[in-house]
């Protein structure tokens, strides 16, 4: 007993993972590498298959228990838009009854997210730059195209994006003003109808993506590159974060916060709204576009 | 209000403004302006502790113009400050310990975003703690899980890492998504999200009886979500790679804070949500208890077993999680308590730990396997003689900081007296054993004699900052080893006004 106990110890598993992680060129093996080490983990003995199998099953059995668990909660929560639900307390009449009074915008959402709940939303768009981040992280390559991240030697040896489609390029100039336009629209009425920096900054997004597609990155990279994007990015969460320490700390403190609401149905209306919608749309806008070229070129464009 | 009680909303407010700043700024700068911003948020932090302590009361804090089931706010007591201090200082000592590292492992041009992502990680921590809301709870959860993710993949050059990474994601959306699951059906019977109402319209359910099979389930939900992110076993497995595959400053964080921070929003949505009667008539404090035990054996199995020491540190953070859920798990506001104590105690030693094994590695060539590591404390003896300290913290010697763990632990498991008793003694009892033979025969590998005498190494890059870190974590191990009534008593007080 005590000997096994030993061995046991003494032991190994596994295949000796190699000792440092050493900067493999062949993708092929930095695979190979890769497979090995998932397999020493977690568990003791080797992956026989009928512990594979029993694993299977084990994680069909775990999945349905849950799947079955959560279909009988469902069936017994409130019925969904019944006036007698216990959602339908004085937090939901507040917010429909006096939130253009409050916050003053038409727009009762976007009151919601941006006045009485910031705070979610002021962490909601670190999410998004987080999210941003941990991409740049993985996939930007250097000034020679090597992503010494993932460790891929050439990723900038697919063929040069050189679109020539004369029918994409006529359209985009057709369309790529007006989807602008609206998408400049949507975020600066954010506060007056539906909409709102979330969904005019991604279609502000789609709008760069349809440009860098028909017209090259050449041309896109003379009025966006990666520091345009880094400072946009900074100069936009930044205002936010300044704005919102303003108006939480004089929420806090009970003082006037002096920040005008103005009259309700304006474009210069319900005070800070305006603002951080277009501080939330520049953020989305550029977050879209940084995730399309550094998932399709791992950068922003040429050498960056 | 007076201006110490504004002092966590600008501790959020200026590690917002500081991760978008690293951003922009070249990595030598971030670094100092990270480091700041951590110290000076440990300043201020201390501030607020030291006037919970004196009022000894909990406050609110509105984040805007409006008051809380409208609004969003934060509520601050004497638990809340002493977390929101301990996790800034043990910060910033984490970072200056594996500065090196973090120069040399994270991709030169991307060494900046790793200042971002830690003031990011920092928002998210400090929100997770503050929060009284728990849909904040959980747009903070989803930063906290993508930074620390980004924490491991930043190591270049490292498939291994990359796995790691993938599985520690795969692991912690699972979790995050049952987290968001039972705020869903939470919400959609009592109506609202902050946590005083919630819990008041739960009181009544559960006299009534009304809705009793929803909330067992969320209260599982809760329970296993926050289980899968701070790697309680059997939803370990993820750990031992994540937190070994990283460098050595990140492995320090999301073993000593970041696991911390999970498990901190699942004390408050038991103690201050759900209400402790209730989780403990579900019977689900007695499965983590169970699983707490599981943890700490297998966790010590797994340690005694391992060759590479950052995997063995990691195999015996799996263990020490296990301490804390223990606690949970006894259902007692005795039990709670050391389970924060734990927190704590697990938080200063481990990261000292993990930045020793940093220089024992510089120190050997880079190797992390024991048999290369041989004579490492001799050539490096600071990191040495810091190394045993927290091993011996670890094992829960007398005046190391693991002992008040165990102590704390003994007496809760001693006043409750069921079959629980039995097994927490055994739990404690086992681990004692198992954690003394594997950290003494690191220590002993470290201070081995080298045969052939081998040239001592000096490191040339043992930094000042290293040395103050590395001291002053240790003097910190002792000191709570030493005088630890005065936190207990903050952590009672915090913890008597949860319910």
């Amino acid at each position: 007993m005590i000997a096994l106990f030993i061995n046991w110890v003494e032991g190994e598993d596994t295949v000796p993972v190699p000792e440092k992680d050493s900067p493999s060129r062949n993708p092929g093996r930095e695979k190979r590498h890769s497979t090995k080490v998932s397999n020493r983990v977690g568990s003791s003995s080797s992956h026989t298959k009928e512990l594979t199998l029993l694993y299977d099953v084990l994680s069909v059995v775990v999945c349905l228990t849950v799947i079955c668990a959560l279909l009988v909660t469902v069936s017994w929560l409130p019925k969904f838009g019944s006036s007698d639900n216990p959602a339908e307390n004085e937090v939901y009449t507040r917010y429909v009854e006096s939130e253009l009074r409050e916050a003053g915008a038409v727009n009762t959402v976007a009151g919601m997210i941006l006045d009485y709940r910031a705070f979610d939303t002021l962490g909601e768009s670190n999410v998004l730059f987080v999210a941003v981040v941990s991409v740049i992280i993985l996939l930007r390559a250097d000034r020679k195209g090597k992503n010494h991240t993932l460790n891929l030697p050439e990723l900038a040896t697919t063929p040069e994006e050189k679109p020539d489609d004369e029918i994409l390029r006529f359209s985009a100039r057709i369309l790529i003003p007006a989807v602008l336009l609206f998408g400049i629209y949507v975020v600066l009425n954010g506060h007056l109808s539906a909409g709102g920096g979330f969904s005019g900054g991604a279609i502000l997004g789609g709008a760069m993506i349809l440009y860098v597609r028909a017209f090259g990155v050449e041309k896109m990279e003379k009025i966006f590159t990666f520091s345009t994007y880094k400072w946009i990015t900074f100069g936009a969460l930044m205002t936010y974060t300044l704005l919102k320490t303003w108006s939480f700390y004089t929420g806090a403190n009970g003082l006037e916060s002096g920040i005008p609401l103005g009259k309700p149905g304006a474009i210069l209306s319900g005070g800070l709204i305006l603002p951080l919608n277009i501080c939330v749309g520049l953020v989305v806008a550029c977050t879209m576009y940084a995730f399309y070229s550094l998932f399709s070129k791992g950068g922003f464009g040429n050498g960056q | 209000m007076a201006t110490v009680q504004n002092f966590p909303f600008a501790a959020i407010m200026l590690y917002l403004a500081g991760g978008v700043t690293c951003c922009v700024l070249k990595p030598k700068a971030s670094k100092v302006v990270c480091l700041l911003l951590n110290s000076l948020v440990t300043v201020l932090m201390f501030a607020v502790l030291l006037y919970t302590v004196r009022t000894g009361e909990s406050y609110v804090y509105w984040m805007g113009h409006f008051p809380a089931p409208w609004g969003n706010e934060i509520r601050i007591g004497p638990l809340e400050a002493l977390m929101g201090t301990a996790f800034p200082l043990i910060m910033t000592l984490t970072l200056l310990g594996g500065m090196e590292h973090i120069f040399e492992d994270v991709e030169p041009e991307k060494t900046n975003l790793y200042f971002t992502v830690v003031s990011l990680l920092m928002v998210a921590m400090l929100a997770l703690i503050f929060t009284n809301d728990l849909f904040t709870a959980y747009v903070f959860v989803e930063i906290n899980t993508i930074a620390s993710c980004a924490l491991v993949m930043l190591k270049y050059r490292s498939g291994r890492a990359l796995v790691a990474t993938t599985r520690y994601m795969m692991m912690s959306l699972l979790g995050s998504g049952l987290f968001l699951l039972g705020i869903v059906i939470l919400y959609s019977i009592t109506g609202h999200l902050l946590m005083e109402p919630m819990a008041r319209k739960i009181r009544e359910l559960f006299s009534t009886g009304n809705y009793a099979f929803p909330l067992t389930v969320t209260v599982g939900l809760f329970a296993v979500g926050m289980a899968l992110k701070s790697a309680l076993w059997p939803f370990s497995a993820w750990l031992p790679d994540a937190h070994s595959s990283a460098t050595v400053s990140s492995s320090g964080i999301l073993s000593g804070l970041v696991v911390k921070s999970y498990i901190i929003l699942l004390l408050k949505i038991f103690y201050r949500v759900i209400g402790i009667d209730l989780v403990y008539s579900s019977g689900i404090t007695n499965i983590l208890f169970l699983f707490g035990f599981g943890a700490i054996v297998f966790g010590s199995f797994y340690a005694l077993r391992e060759k590479d020491i950052k995997r063995m540190l990691a195999y015996s953070s799996v263990a020490q999680i296990g301490y804390i859920y223990l606690g949970i798990g006894i259902g007692t506001s005795l039990g709670a308590k050391a389970a924060c104590i734990q927190i704590l105690v697990h938080a200063i030693t481990k990261p000292l730990l993990f930045c020793t094994a940093g220089a024992f590695m510089s120190a050997s060539g880079g190797s992390r396997r024991f048999e290369n590591l041989r004579g490492a404390g001799r050539r490096d003896l600071l990191s040495g003689i810091a190394f045993t300290i927290g091993a011996l913290s670890m094992i829960g010697i007398p005046l190391f900081a693991g002992f008040i763990t165990k102590l704390h632990l003994t007496r809760s498991l001693f006043l409750f007296g069921t079959w629980k008793f039995w097994f927490g003694i055994a739990a404690l009892v086992i681990s004692t054993v198992l954690n003394t033979l594997y950290y003494l025969a690191a220590v002993s590998v470290l201070f081995q004699k080298v045969p052939g005498d081998s040239p001592p190494v000096e490191r040339p890059s043992a930094s000042l900052f290293y040395r103050c870190s590395v001291i002053i974590f240790s003097v910190l191990n002792l000191l709570y080893g030493i005088f630890s009534e005065p936190v207990t008593q903050i952590i009672q007080s915090g913890l008597s006004l949860f319910s």
